[in-house]
């Protein structure tokens, strides 16, 4: 048997009282890609970060090649063959590649030295290993799955033999990720090893020999690709039975609720994000849409919730409350649309959609602090609390404890709380983005459930993801967004994860323009 | 005085106002691309222009003078340092502390040392940096026209630092974009984190970076008091820290764009003292306030769009945390 090429013994990690590693064993045979599953919070970063040298063990061995190790530091890490492709790019965007590739590793005092040397090598890694990038190319300016290229790229220049991929596919479209994959498999058979976390139990069936699966800090299981199925990795993952694809009934789609025609939005340095957006979204439906993340979907949760104003287009609201007619560039906030019944879960929760440091309780109000029983001039405490309470029961928000501290919530809770709030007014209207993006997958299912219950009741629900098993699982009608334009629209009975990427690629957007080049086009001023 | 003769002693002046601007606007442009915000110039050029001038006073010897600016500056930007790197304290209340803390304890120290309200003794020549006369000089601009009196009297005549100022801007430049310093200094500024992931330590080249900072805030204190001037007066920076950091701004944070910020405002205020009572055509007389306060609107004013925009290190100011 050869030697391992990671071997883990009995590692342990406690943040405080928080065991975030627990007696940890892992063995990982080189020339392998072995799978690290488990949900957010399960440990799996913080044991790749104390095998990248980020974080130093409370105990426990570390053997690279079968030699033991005390790695303290990346520089360690670095020198004993190990490289990381981090999940949020670890990249200096107006570094040109070559740049980017060599910091840190320039051996000369002299960049004119080191560039030409440098250049040589990296085209020569390149070849070997399938995935050639332009070296004078500034990182910033190239698409994403190239700009992680450039990260494996680094890695490699460096000599690493072990390679750790964080999330890598999170960003890229399905297309993109294939890609990644026949790199990933090009890399093992010149004999890297590679060690690939994710949550996406598809991706670790597709590529893996190897899968760990990790759970509340310990490693609760190793299995081999082949005798094992995402169906018992994802039990592994919860410790009980899941389904994550739920049975949806099919619904009574009712009146137009929402209607946007020729919305156009150009961003404070001028960038159109969206252009001539229409839809409709009608009672009793989620519409989902899908997209590479920064394609234009938050612009669009921003302009249909109230957030941002475009600058052409009209948006036409109906609900139960009211109706009403919004034309470009009038002002407007994001409580008129509260008013008239459209619930709002902001796609980034710590930023958009509460305030960390606030109780819980103050969260659960937010942007509905001006309700009467909440108080006229001096907030109700009483009745806040009590609502919260109401709140975290009826959507199993754990800790049930209204005066804690929003921050010392896990992911899934807050998220829970921010959904409580938006629903609990049982709007005619929900703007959902990213529902359950760092959710843990018991609290997934939950809030899935949430929304297909709101449908249920008669909202219209349109639901902004980067996922696109969630996106296909929940609507009943999906529209795909590039470049800040509706490239299709599928129904997701008729359509399949592949048909997807394709128009979230931009392949699709490419030949649509040389079309529109033809057409002659109003100026924006 | 003939027109030539007026612009180019207008000329040599404007340099000489722009030398202490210069030294200045390269050290801060070595914080910035490190990602650390520098408003403690002015604080560092007026500690350094008392530790020479009292250095000088007291030892005699200027190159002594000028060694202990550059040590008293470079203490100051380590404290700086200290605070914003190791502590990770806000950038820019540190670098306040560091302009209340020199204007204070300069002329506490002067006061105990020298008991003159704070000044120092005025320095004779030979404990000053003085002027250089060039080769043949005063030969060439008796015998070549026009551009003789152009190398005497903008060219030849100054102290050694103003050569060393222009001497390293180019430097500046070449270090920055053609080395591997230079390399993680910009990463630094940009993303520190792709520099600690890939084995450079964020902390020790934020502190290199505020080591040449401190150096070149002490050869412009020097300068003041030294060379520009035959003494340290209270408050004798004057506030061209900031000018300083102006014209790095306007320079894009890059030497010679800073360079020539500084030459701008170095013109600037050299009309200021020259058109001061001139009676100008159709004008007439020229407030002398319009010119002190020209530096300011003018750098407003490029900034609001003629020079387009001037993107700042894309990790200036912040604190670098590692995860959690």
């Amino acid at each position: 048997m050869p030697t391992p090429a990671i071997s883990l013994k009995r590692i342990n990690k406690r943040f405080g009282p928080v065991w975030a590693n627990r007696d940890i064993d892992l063995t990982v045979m080189p020339g392998t890609i072995h799978g690290i599953v488990g949900e957010n919070g399960a440990g799996k970063s913080t044991l790749m970060s104390i095998l990248y040298g980020f974080y130093t063990a409370d105990s426990g061995e570390i053997a690279i090649n079968g030699k033991p190790l005390s790695i303290q530091s990346s520089q360690q890490a670095i020198d004993a063959g190990i490289g990381m492709v981090h999940q949020h790019f670890m990249l200096v965007e107006t570094f040109s590649v070559l740049e980017n590739v060599l910091l840190g590793a320039e051996e000369k005092s002299l960049l004119s030295k080191v560039l030409n040397h440098g250049r040589k090598a990296l085209q020569r890694i390149g070849k070997a290993h399938g995935m050639e990038v332009d070296p004078d190319a500034i990182v910033g300016e190239l698409p994403v799955g190239m700009q992680q290229r450039v990260e494996i790229l680094k890695a490699l220049y460096r000599g690493a033999r072990i390679l750790i991929l964080d999330e890598p596919t999170g960003v890229l479209t399905p297309q993109e990720a294939d890609r990644l994959f026949e790199i990933l498999d090009q890399l093992r058979s010149n004999g890297v090893t590679v060690l690939l976390i994710t949550h996406k139990l598809r991706e670790i069936m597709h590529i893996c020999d190897q899968v760990s699966v990790m759970r509340q800090g310990e490693m609760v299981a190793h299995r081999r690709i082949v005798a094992t199925s995402t169906d018992e990795l994802a039990s592994l993952m919860v410790g009980r039975k899941v389904g994550l694809m739920e049975n949806k009934p099919s619904t009574q789609i009712g009146e137009a609720r929402l209607t946007a025609s020729g919305v156009h939005y150009t961003d404070s340095r001028g960038i159109e994000r969206l252009h001539n957006i229409n839809l409709e979204l009608r009672s009793g439906e989620i519409l989902g849409v899908a997209g590479v993340a920064g394609n234009g979907q938050s612009e669009l949760l921003k302009i249909l919730s109230g957030v941002i104003t475009a600058q052409q287009g009209e948006l036409h609201i109906l609900t139960s409350k009211g109706e009403q007619r919004f034309v470009a560039n009038e002002s407007r906030d994001a409580r008129l649309f509260r008013q008239l019944g459209v619930g709002h879960v902001p796609e980034d929760r710590l930023k958009q959609g509460l305030v960390p440091n606030f109780a819980a309780s103050e969260n659960a109000i937010l942007g509905y602090e001006g309700d009467a029983k909440y108080g006229q001039h001096l907030l109700s405490t009483d009745n806040i609390v009590a609502d919260t309470k109401t709140m975290m029961a009826s959507f199993d928000v754990r800790p049930a404890i209204p005066e804690l501290k929003t921050a010392n919530f896990s992911g899934g809770n807050q998220q829970k709380l921010i959904i409580a709030r938006e629903m609990m007014r049982q709007p005619d209207i929900l703007i959902v983005g990213q529902p359950t993006r760092g959710v843990d997958i018991g609290a997934i299912e939950f809030i899935h459930q949430q929304l297909i219950k709101a449908r249920d009741e008669g909202a219209a629900v349109l639901l902004v993801s980067v996922e696109l098993e969630e996106i296909l699982a929940l609507s009943d009608r999906i529209i795909v967004m590039v470049d800040g334009r509706i490239s299709g629209e599928v129904m997701p009975s008729q359509t399949n994860e592949q048909e997807l990427g394709l128009l979230m690629s931009n392949a699709a957007s490419t030949i649509r323009e040389t079309l529109e080049v033809t057409l002659p086009e109003e100026v924006s001023p | 005085m003939d027109v030539l003769s007026w612009v180019y002693s207008s000329m040599d002046s404007s340099l000489r106002l722009a030398v202490p601007l210069v030294f200045a606007a390269l050290g801060g442009i070595y914080a910035e691309r490190s990602g650390i915000v520098d408003i403690g110039l002015e604080g560092k050029m007026l500690m350094a222009a008392f530790a020479a001038a009292a250095t000088s006073a007291l030892t005699g010897s200027p190159m002594l003078g000028l060694v202990s600016a550059v040590l008293s500056s470079v203490l100051m930007a380590m404290m700086h340092g200290f605070a914003v790197i190791t502590w990770r304290g806000d950038q820019i209340i540190s670098g306040l502390a560091i302009n209340f803390f020199a204007s204070g304890l300069t002329v506490t120290i002067g006061h105990a040392l020298f008991d003159m309200g704070g000044q120092t003794p005025t320095l004779s020549n030979d404990q000053r940096f003085n002027a250089l006369e060039w080769p043949g000089a005063q030969w060439v601009a008796e015998h070549v026209p026009v551009l003789g009196s152009f190398y005497h009297d903008v060219i030849s005549g100054h102290n050694v630092l103003v050569y060393l100022a222009f001497l390293l801007v180019p430097v500046a430049a070449f270090v920055l974009f053609k080395t591997r310093f230079g390399l993680r200094v910009r990463a630094m500024g940009e993303e520190p984190k792709a520099a600690d992931t890939a084995g450079i330590s964020v902390s020790k080249v934020r502190y290199q970076a505020l080591i040449i900072t401190g150096v070149m805030c002490g050869f412009s204190g020097a300068y003041l008091s030294m060379a520009q001037n035959a003494a340290f007066v209270r408050e004798m920076t004057a506030g061209q820290g900031y000018i300083a950091l102006a014209a790095v701004i306007l320079g894009k944070w890059r030497p010679v764009g800073a360079m020539l910020g500084c030459l701008l405002f170095g013109v600037l205020s050299a009309m200021e003292t020259r058109l001061q009572s001139v009676e100008l055509p159709i004008i007439g007389e020229m407030p002398t306030q319009l010119f002190s306060a020209l530096p300011y609107i003018l750098t407003v004013v490029l900034l609001a769009g003629f020079i387009g925009r001037s993107i700042a290190p894309k990790a200036i100011g912040q604190p670098y945390i590692k995860e959690r």
